[in-house]
């Protein structure tokens, strides 16, 4: 790709900015951190916005986002499909709700968490190792009885609570967090913020993990395994411990969620982790663009508040409770069924596609069109092992653009 | 490995692979019947055969898809009790495959730098948390699949998806997967398949500078370009050795063209 030096003006600020971009592109992490700062920026700005109910309403969507962020790496990444996600939630749940049992416990909420994501992590080896063997339906038919079975597990034993749960007792908001928060908003911080930016905080780290994973050797290996097992193998990749590995890390991030889950709810009970929930963190998988984690986060956030929204416009325009609530279930079915026509690749596979196609016509109006088939070529890999750089997939569309700003990906050379 | 001579050197180096008394069985029948085979070092290799004889099948136990019923399998004079798919990368050993098997969603470059994973350092905790370490481990494993996209013409297709590109393309970006481990032993499978004879005639010349460095063993129905590249050709038929030895003994061997003679009677009858 000799064509850097060729194309770039070399003033000064370009050759610069070309250093800033080889930085960005090779090194992840910054380009994670920097996503992650502002994110965490924007959480401040919004939980001090929102009022409590919100709040809530933001935590539910943090914790379903960090359970469907790691199963995007294991369905869209891996190609395992799992029904089995929620029940995976539940052993982090009752992991935090058996440590948090009592007002008098002063463990620490970091080593709570952390407990949880190991629990988790322990149920999913066992899982993992059993699912590599399976494929395709038989290993969402496997997870499917997890979905079932670990609900009744938790109805059965008293010391799980039985049918009514465990309830816990979340600690109290530590001096430190009350004076920063007075600091910033000029009020003490409710407890429902409290949780939803502690849920915030645990997607951030959560997802800085996953995407750093999916775009490193570990995401492109198991991208390799679900494209073709026989040349992955012979690339060297152990088909197992690829999938084990893919499945565990999906698991930590179901623990990660369960624990959240558990301190928003305040109960854990076996009700909570139906197989509902299950499907629904599968099908946002799937809507929000298999493999892509912004989509995860996204589509999580339109499964909780639109029906909220629609309810809200439901009883505005004089419908009864139970008719607003029927609206909402009928939009969000609508929805599932435009995501899938308008774009077949999910939510974020959409964006690429059109993003894709506008630089296309951008490029096609400077050169003469060569870039019949590129507009579908580009638009049909739809999960990149980066999910994290949209640049990265820019290239493909044009191969020998000239007029490419520096900012798309030139560092290969 | 001392020797470059070719006529000494291929019954005294180690070889790369040696497969001896190799018998696989499937069910009632015998896909393979002692069938012996080596590579020497920096030797070309061919296995040619009517269909049916057994090619793909040697092909396979030789990368540890089929375990022979019976035989050992020897790599640089050590034998394998097991040879797993998975291990063979770092015995340094690479295969091509007839159905190219590219990873779709992967671009051009990450499919090379999959093949490259073999040189990789950096493992889980590293990934996970993004160090610098192993973000220097990507970047190198990218120059090093680039080069190879260069040595092998197609680094201009690095960016795109292999479903949009032709299929001689395609072909040597699996090639260049194969290539960037750097094996000692290459196990191409049927590599003129579909491409023009402009294309094999390069290819056949792309094997031979290959041969420089790397023992390679060859499965191809292309007699044109298996008779110019190959130092020495095995021919099976219903699963046995029927001959053996340089281009020249081959061609020449009665039993060689009865085999042939009598499969295309048999497909035209």
């Amino acid at each position: 790709m000799s064509e850097t030096t060729t194309t770039t003006p070399s003033t000064d600020g370009a050759t610069r900015g070309q250093q800033l971009s080889a930085l960005w592109q090779d090194y992840p992490l910054i380009r994670h951190l920097v996503t992650a700062a502002i994110g965490l920026a924007v959480v401040i700005v919004v939980l001090t916005a929102v009022d409590d109910f919100q709040a809530t309403k933001l935590t539910e969507m943090a914790y379903i986002a960090i359970a469907a962020g790691g199963l995007t790496l294991l369905t869209g990444l891996n190609g395992q499909i799992s029904l089995g996600h929620g029940a995976l939630m539940a052993f982090g749940a009752y992991t935090t709700a058996l440590l948090y049992d009592d007002r008098e416990v002063g463990t620490p909420l970091v080593v709570v968490v952390l407990a949880s994501v190991l629990v988790t992590v322990l149920v999913g080896i066992l899982i993992g190792i059993a699912a590599a063997r399976l494929h395709g339906p038989y290993l969402a038919g496997a997870t499917l009885t997890l979905a079932i079975a670990v609900p009744e597990i938790g109805k059965y034993f008293d010391q799980l609570g039985g049918d009514q749960g465990l309830r816990l007792f979340v600690p109290e908001i530590p001096q430190w967090a009350t004076d920063i928060a007075y600091y910033l908003t000029g009020s003490d911080p409710s407890r429902s913020k409290y949780v939803a930016f502690l849920a915030w905080v645990t997607l951030i780290v959560v997802f800085i993990l996953l995407a750093n994973l999916a775009s490193s050797r570990i995401g492109r290996r198991w991208a390799a395994v679900r494209d073709d097992e026989v040349a992955a193998e012979l690339a060297g990749i152990d088909l197992t411990r690829a999938r084990v590995s893919a499945f565990v890390v999906s698991a930590a991030a179901a623990g990660a969620a369960g624990a959240m889950f558990a301190l928003a709810q305040r109960t854990v009970g076996p009700l909570g982790f139906s197989l509902n929930l299950s499907l629904t963190l599968l099908a946002i998988v799937v809507l929000g663009g298999l493999g892509s984690l912004t989509g995860a986060i996204l589509l999580s956030g339109v499964l909780v508040f639109l029906p909220q929204i629609v309810m809200d416009l439901g009883s505005g325009a004089d419908l009864d409770a139970t008719r607003a609530s029927q609206m909402a279930t009928l939009t969000f079915g609508l929805v599932m069924v435009l995501v899938i026509l308008l774009a077949p690749r999910g939510l974020m596979g959409g964006v690429r596609a059109l993003g894709l196609r506008l630089r296309a016509a951008r490029a096609g109006r400077r050169t003469p069109p060569a870039t019949g088939g590129s507009s579908s070529s580009g638009a049909a890999p739809s999960p990149t092992t980066d999910p994290a750089s949209p640049s990265s997939t820019a290239e493909t569309a044009e191969p020998d653009d000239g007029s490419t700003p520096i900012t798309t990906k030139k560092g290969t050379s | 490995m001392s020797s470059i001579e070719p006529s000494s050197s291929s019954t005294t180096d180690v070889a790369e692979i040696d497969l001896r008394d190799i018998t696989v069985r499937f069910g009632g029948l015998t896909a393979l019947d002692s069938v012996g085979l080596r590579v020497a070092p920096r030797r070309v290799h061919g296995v040619i055969g009517p269909n049916g004889a057994g090619k793909t099948t040697l092909f396979n136990v030789a990368c540890g898809f089929v375990q022979p019923s019976s035989g050992s399998i020897h790599l640089r004079g050590a034998a394998r009790a097991r040879l797993r798919p998975h291990e063979l990368a770092g015995l340094g050993i690479a295969r091509t495959l007839q159905g190219l098997g590219l990873f779709d969603h992967l671009t051009v470059l990450q499919n090379v730098v999959v093949g490259a994973d073999r040189h990789a350092r950096s493992g889980f905790l590293r990934a996970l948390f993004g160090s610098p370490g192993s973000s220097r481990d990507e970047r190198a494993l990218r120059d090093r699949a680039m080069s190879t996209l260069s040595d092998l013409g197609v680094a201009e297709y690095a960016g795109r998806y292999p479903g949009s590109l032709p299929y001689p393309v395609r072909k040597r970006v699996a090639l260049a997967r194969a290539l960037v481990s750097e094996p000692d032993l290459l196990l191409l499978d049927e590599p003129a398949s579909g491409l023009s004879s402009d294309e094999i005639d390069e290819l056949g010349q792309l094997i031979r500078s290959l041969s420089e460095s790397m023992g390679v063993l060859l499965v191809e129905h292309h007699m044109d370009l298996v008779m110019k590249v190959c130092d020495e050709i095995t021919v099976l038929d219903f699963g046995k050795v029927i001959a053996h030895g340089t281009p020249d003994e081959v061609r020449s061997d009665p039993a060689v063209l009865d085999a042939y003679l009598g499969e295309s009677s048999e497909e035209t009858s």
